[in-house]
C-alpha cells in the first residue's frame, strides 16, 4: 500500500467571500497591468523610465523573476516524482500548477513590454536559430506543455505510472530552461556586467530559491485559506530546503563577482555595483545579500527561530523581496554602467556615452510588473478552487 | 518568411556574385566626388558579396565636420527628436574621448559599425536584424517585435528604440514606433550608386575627413588608406570585424 493511495485531493467547495475577495484583488492587479501596458503601447515607451541606455526596465525585472521562479516552483514535484520522496507527494500537484501560472505571469509581462506586442505571432513563427531568445521561446512554450502533461499524469489515476518518467523529463527541461534564461545575459559579450558563463548556474540557483520561497508561501496561504491542516514536518522540510537554496545562490553570486574582480578591465563595473553604485550598491548588499539571503538563512536555521512557522513565512517573504532586488541589480544596474568604446579612454559628449544612466521606474512599468504577479497568483488561486490540486489534509502522517 | 527571403537573397548573391558585378558604371558621380563607391546596382540585381562597404574616419580632422555630419544624416534620414536626449534617436553621434593620462581629446562619430559578425543579428529572435551580403546591417521594420535584445547585444550603443510616434518620415528610411532602428549606411543611396549622406557632406567641408568605399577592392581609396595607416576599430578585442575604421584614434 503506497502513501499515494491515501491522499485525497479535492477542489475547494463553495464561493466563499474570502475566495471572491482574493480573486477580485488579484483581478484588479491584472487590470492595472493591462492599463499600464496600454499606456506604454499607445504613448510609446518614452513615458516609462526606460531609454536608449536602459533598454530593459522594471517589466523585465518582474518577468525574469517570475520566469526564473516558475522553474523553481517545480522543485517539490521533482523531488516527489524524480527522487521518490513520499512526503512531498501531496504537494506535487500544487507545485506543477504554480510553475505553469508563474511562467504565464512572467511571459505576459515580457510580451506586453515588447515594442510591438501585436506581432507576437511573428515571434512565434519566424525564428533565427542563432538567437538564445528564439530558443527561449521554445523552452517556455515547451515547459507549459511538459508541465501540463505532467499534471495530467499525476491527476489521472490510469496515467499515474507515467508520472515518474514525465516528471524526470520536466525536471531536465526546467534545468535547460533556466540555463537558457541565464544565457540571455551570459552571452552578451558587449556588456561587462553580464558576459560570464557563471550566469547560467547562478540563474539555476536563484530559480531554486525564488520558486521555492513562493511555493512555501502559497502552501501556507492555501492551507490557511482552504482550512486544511498543515503539518509541522512539511513546513520544516520546505523551509530547510529554502535555506540551502539561498546559500547556493549566495555562493554563485560570490563566484560571479570574484571572477569579475579578477579581470582587470571589469573592475570599473564591479566597483560601481559593489561600492559606488548608490541605489544599486544598496540593493545588492542590503536588499539581496542581507534581506534576501543572510537574514532568511538565519531565520531558517537559528535555534531560536528554527521551529517557528511565522519565521519560516517571513524568511520566504524576505527571499522574494531580496530576489527582486537581485534581479533589479543584475538587469538595471548592469545597463546603467556605460559601455566602454575605447578601453582606457573616458567618453563624454553624449548622454548615450557619458556617466551612469539615470533610471526611475514609472508607474506604468510597476503596474505591468505587478500585473504579472497578479496573473500568476490569480491562475493558481483559480486552479486550487476548481481542480483537485490540494490534498484534504497536509497534516503530518504519523510515523510508519 | 522574410528570414527565408533574406537567406535566399544571400544565396543567390553568392551564386550569381560574378554575374552581378557586370553592371553599368556611373561615371558622373566618380568625376565629381572622387573615387566612387562603385557602380549602381541594376534593379532586381542581388546585392553582391564581392563588395564590402566600409568607412574610414580621420579622427585628427573629424572635429571640423562633426556637426555637419550629424546634420546631414538627420536631414537625409528624417530622424528627429523631441528634446529628450535619452529617448531621442541619434543614428550618428559625436563622442569626445579623453585620455586621462595625456589629457588628449578626440572627437569621433559613432554610428552602426556594420560588423562582419554582428552580435545584434545573432541575438535577434525573429531575424529582423540582418546583414546584407555587401556588409550593410539593417533592421527589417516589418518583423521587428521591439524586444530590444539587439540593443543589449550591440557593444556601441548605436541602436535606437523608437520611443514615440514618428512624423515626417522619408520614404527611403521608414521608421515605426516600437521598433528598433540604426544607421543604414544610406543603403538607398548605395543602391543608386551614391555614397552615404554624411560622407558627401564631410567631403564638401574637409575632403578626406571621411572616406567611403569597397574594402574588398584593393584599388579603392579606402582599402589603400586602411592598408597604409594604423586604422583602428572600436573594441577590436571583440573580433567583430567592423566596417568602420578610425585613423588617428591613438596618436
Ligand atoms: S555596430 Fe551594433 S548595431 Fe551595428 S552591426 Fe555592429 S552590433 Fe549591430
Ligand atoms: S528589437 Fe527588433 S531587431 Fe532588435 S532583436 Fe528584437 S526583433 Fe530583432
Amino acid at each position: 500500500m503506497t502513501a499515494a493511495a491515501r491522499i485525497e485531493f479535492r477542489e475547494h467547495p463553495g464561493w466563499g467571500r474570502g475566495f471572491l475577495t482574493l480573486a477580485g484583488a488579484l483581478g484588479l492587479l491584472v487590470l492595472g497591468g493591462l492599463g499600464g501596458a496600454h499606456v506604454m503601447e499607445s504613448e510609446g515607451h518614452w513615458v516609462t523610465g526606460m531609454s536608449n541606455r536602459i533598454v530593459w526596465g522594471t517589466p523585465h525585472v518582474f518577468a525574469v523573476f517570475l520566469i526564473v521562479a516558475a522553474s523553481g516552483a517545480l522543485n517539490v514535484a521533482s523531488i516527489s516524482s524524480v527522487f521518490g520522496r513520499e512526503l512531498y507527494k501531496p504537494l506535487a500537484r500544487l507545485s506543477g500548477v504554480l510553475a505553469v501560472s508563474l511562467l504565464a505571469g512572467g511571459l505576459a509581462v515580457l510580451v506586453l513590454d515588447l515594442g510591438r506586442p501585436d506581432r507576437l505571432i511573428v515571434a512565434m513563427t519566424v525564428y533565427n536559430f542563432k538567437s538564445i531568445f528564439a530558443w527561449n521561446i521554445f523552452l517556455y512554450t515547451g515547459f507549459f506543455a511538459v508541465v501540463i502533461v505532467y499534471l495530467w499524469m499525476m491527476m489521472e489515476k490510469r496515467m499515474n505510472r507515467f508520472s515518474k518518467p514525465v516528471g524526470t523529463f520536466a525536471f531536465l527541461w526546467r534545468l535547460v530552461l533556466t540555463t537558457g534564461t541565464g544565457s540571455i545575459f551570459g552571452f552578451l559579450v558587449a556588456r561587462q556586467a553580464y558576459d560570464t558563463a557563471v550566469m547560467a548556474p547562478m540563474f539555476i540557483a536563484m530559480s531554486l530559491a525564488f520558486g521555492h520561497a513562493i511555493f512555501l508561501l502559497v502552501v501556507m496561504a492555501a492551507s490557511a485559506g482552504t482550512g486544511r491542516p498543515l503539518g509541522d514536518e512539511v513546513v520544516r522540510r520546505l523551509k530547510n530546503l529554502l535555506g540551502i537554496f539561498l546559500a547556493a545562490t549566495l555562493y554563485f553570486v560570490a563566484v560571479q563577482h570574484l571572477t569579475n574582480l579578477y579581470i582587470a578591465e571589469r573592475q570599473g563595473v564591479e566597483r560601481f555595483l559593489l561600492a559606488e553604485g548608490g541605489i544599486y550598491t544598496w540593493l545588492f548588499w542590503v536588499g539581496h545579500v542581507g534581506i534576501g539571503c543572510l537574514v532568511p538563512i538565519a531565520l531558517v536555521f537559528a535555534p531560536a527561530t528554527a521551529s517557528s512557522r511565522g519565521a519560516a513565512g517571513l524568511a520566504a517573504v524576505l527571499a522574494v523581496v531580496g530576489g527582486i532586488a537581485q534581479i533589479y541589480v543584475i538587469i538595471i544596474g548592469g545597463q546603467a554602467y556605460p559601455l566602454v568604446l575605447v578601453p582606457g579612454m573616458e567618453a563624454a559628449g553624449s548622454v548615450l556615452d557619458a556617466g551612469i544612466a539615470p533610471y526611475v521606474p514609472s508607474v506604468y512599468e510597476i503596474a505591468l510588473g505587478l500585473g504579472g504577479v497578479g496573473l500568476a497568483l490569480l491562475l493558481a488561486t483559480i486552479a486550487i478552487k476548481v481542480l483537485p490540486v490540494l490534498p484534504e489534509s497536509l497534516a503530518d502522517v504519523p510515523a510508519k | 518568411m522574410t528570414g527565408a527571403a533574406t537567406m535566399e537573397l544571400t544565396r543567390r548573391a553568392l551564386l550569381q556574385g560574378a554575374a552581378a558585378t557586370v553592371v553599368a558604371l556611373a561615371p558622373g558621380v566618380t568625376l565629381l566626388l572622387g573615387p566612387a563607391p562603385s557602380e549602381a546596382r541594376a534593379p532586381g540585381t542581388p546585392v553582391s558579396a564581392k563588395t564590402r562597404w566600409g568607412l574610414l574616419v580621420d579622427v585628427s580632422r573629424y572635429a571640423e565636420v562633426a556637426d555637419t555630419v550629424v546634420e546631414a544624416c538627420r536631414t537625409e534620414n528624417g530622424w528627429t527628436g523631441h528634446g529628450r536626449p535619452l529617448t531621442d534617436p541619434q543614428w550618428v553621434r559625436n563622442v569626445t574621448l579623453n585620455d586621462p593620462r595625456t589629457g588628449a581629446v578626440r572627437t569621433l562619430p559613432v554610428m552602426c559599425q556594420h560588423c562582419e559578425h554582428p552580435p545584434c543579428v545573432d541575438v535577434c529572435p525573429t531575424g529582423a536584424s540582418f546583414r546584407r551580403a555587401d556588409g550593410v546591417v539593417l533592421v527589417d521594420k516589418h518583423i521587428c517585435i521591439g524586444c530590444r535584445y539587439c540593443m543589449m547585444a550591440c557593444p556601441f550603443g548605436v541602436r535606437f528604440f523608437v520611443h514615440e510616434n514618428v512624423t515626417g518620415q522619408k520614404p527611403h528610411a521608414p521608421r515605426g514606433k516600437g521598433t528598433v532602428e540604426s544607421c543604414t549606411l544610406c543603403v538607398h543611396r548605395l543602391d543608386a550608386g551614391r555614397r552615404p549622406a554624411c560622407v558627401e557632406a564631410a567631403e564638401r567641408k574637409s575632403p578626406g575627413a571621411m572616406i567611403f568605399g569597397d574594402l574588398n577592392d584593393p584599388n579603392s581609396e579606402i582599402a589603400r588608406a586602411v592598408g597604409r595607416h594604423v586604422a583602428l576599430r572600436l573594441r577590436a578585442d571583440l573580433g567583430l570585424d567592423q566596417g568602420v575604421f578610425y585613423k588617428g584614434l591613438n596618436g
